[in-house]
C-alpha cells in the first residue's frame, strides 16, 4: 500500500488523502499510536471508540444506521467485527429517520452515526424530527480532534451547539476513559421518562485515545428518572372529576404508545365506556375498529372526533402535548371541558391547554391508579349515543368513478384490506400522509410511523427501512409517499435494494406537492406557485434502475393486481400510482379555527 | 360527504383564553406580568449557560437578567434569572429549566429574599466633591478618579441601583455596567428546593461573624473550597 505523498495530510482522513488506504498503516495525525508504534485498530480494542461500541453492545443495540467519514472512522473501525449490524445509508438524514423509525417500532432507542461537519448537520433534520415526536434515539457524531475544536478546522461544526435545542441532552466527549459511560448514559437517557433524541459528539482523539476501562452499564442520570406513580391526591381529584362527567372523552396521544400503556388505556376506556379519540401520533393506541373509537382529532381528523372534542365536558387527555394541529385555536378547544391531563413530563401540564386536574406520572401506571380510585363509571349513555350519531352524520368517504383518475383513498384502503393488523405504515408528509392516516384502520400501536410534529417530507422511505429492520420478517412494511416527499430521500432506495428489504413504497403521485396545491386553492386563489411538479420521473422505472421492482397504476382495474404483486414481491418495490391530482384532504379544520367547524369541502373553509 | 354545514352544527358557547384557560368572568382579563427571581442550581460544566440562555430565547421567555457563579459545592453553580412573565409563563419557565439535564434544582425566590446587584458608573470628573457626596449617599466606593472621569461602584437591590443611576445622571454618565440581580433566600430556607450547602467549619464561622457587612455582592458568591 502506498504511503501518502503529502506528509502533512492526515492519511486516516479520506477526505484529505483519498488515495491512502486508511485501514492499512495509516498514521492518524491526531496521535493514535499504540505504545509499540502500531496504529490502533479493531485488533486492539482498548481505545475510546471501542468503548463506545462496547457501550452500545452492552445496551443491546443490534442495528445502527449511518454514513462513514473522517472524524467518525475510529468508531466505525471499532464496529468492525462487532455484533452490531451497521446499515450504511445514502444520506445522514436517512440514517436519522431510519434510527427514529427503528426506535418507534422496536420500542428501544434507535442509533445513528455520522461524521463531523456535514455528516452531523445532515442529521439535524432527523434529530429535530425525533425531538418533536419524543422518539428515543441516540446520535453519535464524529468531531475534529479536541485541539482543533474552535479553529474552524476542516469539517468542523459546533455540533453540540447546533443540536442543543433539538436534543433531550447532548454530550461533548472529552475523555477516552469515560466516553463509553457517556454513550451508555446518553442511550439510557434517550429512552427514559419522556423519550427523546440524545447526541454524543466524539472528537477523534477521544475515540483514538487509549483506555482499558469497560464502560459502565447504560444508566440514565438519576435526576432524569421520573417517578412513575402520580401522587394520590391528584389521582383522587381526577377520579372524582371523571365520575361526575356526563360527556367524558378519552384523548390518547403518542405518549400512550411511547409509554407502552395501550393495554391500560384500552382497559380504562372499555371498563368505563368512555369514547376515545386519539391524536395523530396516538394512532394505534386504541383500535380504530372498536365502537368506542372515534379515530383521530385535529386539522384533518374525523368530523366525529372533532365534534366530540368540541362538546365533551371532561377530557381525559393522556400523553399528549396539545399541539396546535390537534387543538386548532386554543380558545375553542374543548371549551366546556374540565381537563384531566396525565403526562410523564410536568412541563407539558398547562403549557398549551390549562389542566384542571394535572396528574404527573407514567401513563399506564396513572391510568391504573385512576381506575382504582374510581368508585363508579360516569353516566354517559346519552353521550355515547350522540357520538355514534356524529359518526353517522360525518362518515369518512369519497367518490369513486371508474372513468376518472384513481382516488388515493381507494389505494390506501386496498392495501389495508390486503394486509394484516400488524402491518406497519410509514409516510412522507403531505396529503398522502393524511389519507394514509384517515383511510387505513389501525388497530395496533407502533404500526403508524410518521413525522408528526416536524412534518418532514422524506421521512417515509428511510422510516420504512428503519421499521423493516426493527420488525419481524413476516410483517408487511408499506410506505405511502408523495411524489415530492419521495424525491427528497429517494436515494435510500439503494439501501433497500442492497439490504434486500421487503418494503413496498406506494407513491400517491399527483404531480403536485399536493398539500401546498390544496392550500393555494383554498387560500391563495389557486395560484400554484412552485407546487406543480409535472416533471416527475417515472418512479417505476427509477425503481428498476435502483434494482427494485417497479409497478405503475393508472386505472382502477389495475389496483387489485398490483397490490397483490407488490406485496408478494420479496424485496423493495415501488408502486407509482397516478392518482387524481385534484383530490383534496377533508375534513379540514382551518389553522387556528374551531375543531367543531371542520370543513367538508373547499367552500366551507 | 353528508352532515350539516359548519354554521348549522351545534357549537359550544364556552371559551378559553389565549393561555388555554377556561374562561370564567374573573379570568377573562389579560394576565398581568410580574417579575420573578428564579434560582437554578446547576452542574458547573461547559455549555450549561448557553443551554439555559438558549432555552429562554427559543421559548420566548422575557428575561431581564441572568447572573452565574460557583457555589460552596464544588462542581455546582448557581444561575439567578430575573424574568418578567405571567404566572403560567413563570411556571413554564421553571419547569422547562428543570428539564435540562445539568439542572439540579430550581426555586423561585420569595419577595423577602436577599437580592443584590452591582453597578459600575463612569461619570464626568468636573465636580469630584459632588460625585463623592452622591457616592457616599449610596454607600458606594470610588474605584477610579481622574481629572476627566470618576468611576464608582454601587451595590444594593434593584431599586437602590435605579435611584443611584438617576442621581448620577446630573454629572453625565459616560459608561455604565450592571451585573443584574443575584439573590439568596433569607435565613435557613434553601434557595433551591432540597439544596444542601457544602460548607466547612471555617465557612460556618465566617457566616456567623457576619462577613460581607459592606454588602459587596461579589463576596456572596466567592467560592470556598477549603473543605
Ligand atoms: C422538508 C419539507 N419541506 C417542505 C415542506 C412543506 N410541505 C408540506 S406538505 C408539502 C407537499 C408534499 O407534497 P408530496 O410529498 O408530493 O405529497 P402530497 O401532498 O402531494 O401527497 C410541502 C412542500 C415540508 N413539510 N417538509
Amino acid at each position: 500500500m502506498s504511503e501518502s505523498a503529502n506528509p502533512t495530510a492526515d492519511p486516516a482522513d479520506p477526505d484529505e488523502a483519498d488515495e491512502a488506504d486508511a485501514a492499512d498503516g495509516a498514521e492518524p495525525a491526531d496521535g493514535a499510536r499504540t505504545p509499540d508504534g502500531a496504529v490502533a485498530a479493531a485488533a486492539t480494542p482498548e481505545n475510546g471508540a471501542a468503548a463506545v461500541v462496547a457501550a452500545l453492545e452492552s445496551a443491546d443495540v443490534q442495528t445502527a444506521f449511518g454514513v462513514q467519514g473522517g472524524a467518525i472512522m475510529p468508531v466505525y473501525d471499532a464496529l468492525y467485527g462487532s455484533s452490531i449490524d451497521h446499515v450504511t445509508m445514502a444520506h445522514e438524514q436517512g440514517a436519522a429517520h431510519a434510527a427514529d423509525a427503528y426506535g418507534v417500532v422496536a420500542g428501544t432507542p434507535g442509533v445513528c452515526l455520522a461524521t463531523s461537519g456535514p455528516g452531523a448537520t445532515n442529521l439535524v433534520t432527523g434529530i429535530a424530527d425525533a425531538s418533536m415526536d419524543s422518539d428515543a434515539m441516540l446520535a453519535l457524531t464524529g468531531q475534529v480532534p479536541s485541539h482543533m475544536v474552535g479553529s474552524d478546522a476542516f469539517q468542523e461544526t459546533d455540533t453540540t451547539g447546533v443540536t442543543a435545542p433539538i436534543t433531550k441532552h447532548n454530550y461533548f466527549a472529552s475523555d477516552s476513559t469515560t466516553v463509553g459511560d457517556v454513550v451508555g448514559e446518553a442511550f439510557a437517557l434517550a429512552g427514559t421518562g419522556r423519550p427523546g433524541p440524545t447526541l454524543v459528539d466524539l472528537p477523534k482523539d477521544v475515540s483514538f485515545g487509549e483506555t482499558d476501562r469497560a464502560p459502565a452499564a447504560p444508566t440514565p442520570p438519576e435526576r432524569s428518572v421520573p417517578d412513575p406513580e402520580a401522587d394520590a391526591e391528584s389521582v383522587e381529584a381526577a377520579a372524582r372529576a371523571i365520575e361526575r362527567a356526563e360527556k367524558p372523552l378519552c384523548l390518547f396521544g403518542g405518549g400512550v404508545i411511547k409509554g407502552n400503556a395501550t393495554a391500560e388505556a384500552r382497559a380504562f376506556a372499555r371498563e368505563h365506556e368512555v369514547p376515545v379519540v386519539t391524536t395523530m401520533p396516538g394512532i394505534g393506541s386504541f383500535p380504530e375498529d372498536d365502537e368506542l373509537c372515534l379515530s383521530w382529532a385535529g386539522m384533518h381528523g374525523t368530523g366525529y372526533a372533532n365534534m366530540a372534542i368540541s362538546h365533551t365536558d371532561c377530557l381525559i387527555a393522556v400523553g399528549t402535548r396539545f399541539d396546535d394541529r390537534l387543538t386548532g385555536g386554543v380558545e375553542t378547544f374543548a371549551p366546556g371541558a374540565e381537563v384531566v391531563h396525565v403526562d410523564i413530563d410536568p412541563a407539558e401540564i398547562s403549557k398549551n391547554i390549562e389542566a384542571d386536574y394535572p396528574v404527573v406520572g407514567d401513563a399506564g401506571t396513572v391510568l391504573g391508579q385512576i381506575d382504582a380510585a374510581m368508585e363508579r363509571s360516569p353516566a354517559a349513555r346519552e353521550w355515547c349515543e350522540q357520538c355514534a350519531d356524529w359518526r353517522e352524520e360525518y362518515p369518512m368517504d369519497y367518490a369513486v368513478d371508474p372513468d376518472e383518475p384513481v382516488k388515493p383513498q381507494f389505494v390506501v384502503e386496498a392495501y389495508d384490506a390486503a394486509t394484516g393488523d400488524d402491518a406497519i405504515v410509514t409516510t412522507g408528509v403531505g396529503q398522502h400522509q393524511m389519507w394514509a392516516a384517515q383511510y387505513w384502520t389501525y388497530t395496533e400501536p407502533r404500526t403508524f410511523v410518521s413525522s408528526h410534529g416536524l412534518g418532514t417530507m422524506g421521512y417515509g422511505l428511510p422510516g420504512a427501512i428503519g421499521a423493516r429492520l426493527a420488525a419481524e420478517d413476516d410483517r408487511e412494511v408499506i410506505c405511502f409517499d408523495g411524489d415530492g416527499s419521495f424525491l427528497m430521500t429517494i436515494q435510500e432506495l439503494s439501501v433497500a435494494v442492497r439490504e434486500n428489504l421487503d418494503i413496498t413504497v406506494v407513491v400517491l403521485n399527483n404531480e403536485y406537492i399536493g398539500m401546498v396545491r390544496q392550500w393555494q386553492d383554498a387560500f391563495f386563489e389557486g395560484r400554484h406557485m412552485a407546487s406543480e411538479y409535472d416533471w416527475m420521473p417515472e418512479f417505476d422505472k427509477l425503481a428498476e434502475a435502483f434494482g427494485a421492482r417497479g409497478f405503475r397504476v393508472d386505472e382502477y382495474d389495475e389496483v387489485a393486481g398490483v397490490v397483490r404483486e407488490s406485496l408478494a414481491y420479496d424485496g423493495p418495490s415501488v408502486v407509482d400510482v397516478h392518482v387524481d391530482p385534484r383530490e383534496d384532504v377533508y375534513p379540514m379544520v382551518a389553522s387556528g379555527g374551531a375543531n367543531g367547524e371542520f370543513a367538508l369541502t373547499g367552500d366551507q373553509l | 360527504m353528508a352532515g350539516p354545514r359548519p354554521d348549522e352544527r351545534p357549537q359550544p358557547t364556552a371559551r378559553r383564553n389565549a393561555e388555554g384557560i377556561r374562561v370564567d368572568p374573573d379570568a377573562e382579563a389579560a394576565r398581568p406580568r410580574r417579575t420573578a427571581v428564579i434560582s437554578a442550581l446547576v452542574e458547573h460544566e461547559p455549555g450549561v449557560l448557553s443551554r439555559v440562555s438558549g432555552l429562554f430565547s427559543r421559548r420566548q421567555f422575557n428575561i431581564e437578567s441572568l447572573t452565574v457563579g460557583p457555589t460552596t459545592v464544588e462542581g455546582h453553580a448557581r444561575i439567578t434569572l430575573v424574568v418578567e412573565e405571567t404566572d403560567p409563563g413563570i411556571d413554564q419557565a421553571k419547569k422547562q429549566l428543570m428539564k435540562l439535564t445539568p439542572v439540579i434544582a430550581v426555586g423561585e425566590l420569595g419577595s423577602d429574599a436577599v437580592r443584590a446587584e452591582l453597578v459600575l458608573l463612569k461619570v464626568r470628573g468636573s465636580e469630584p466633591d459632588k460625585v463623592h457626596a452622591i457616592t457616599e449617599m449610596y454607600e458606594g466606593r470610588t474605584l477610579d478618579a481622574g481629572p476627566r472621569t470618576i468611576t464608582v461602584q454601587i451595590t444594593g437591590d434593584e431599586r437602590k441601583i435605579d435611584d443611584a443611576v438617576d442621581a448620577f445622571r446630573q454629572f453625565g454618565i459616560i459608561e455604565i455596567a450592571r451585573t443584574g440581580q443575584t439573590a439568596l433566600e433569607r435565613g435557613d430556607s434553601p434557595t433551591t428546593p432540597g439544596e444542601e450547602p457544602g460548607h466547612s467549619a471555617a465557612t460556618d464561622d465566617a457566616a456567623a461573624d457576619g462577613t460581607s457587612a459592606d454588602g459587596d455582592a461579589t463576596d456572596q458568591t466567592t467560592p470556598n473550597y477549603d473543605d
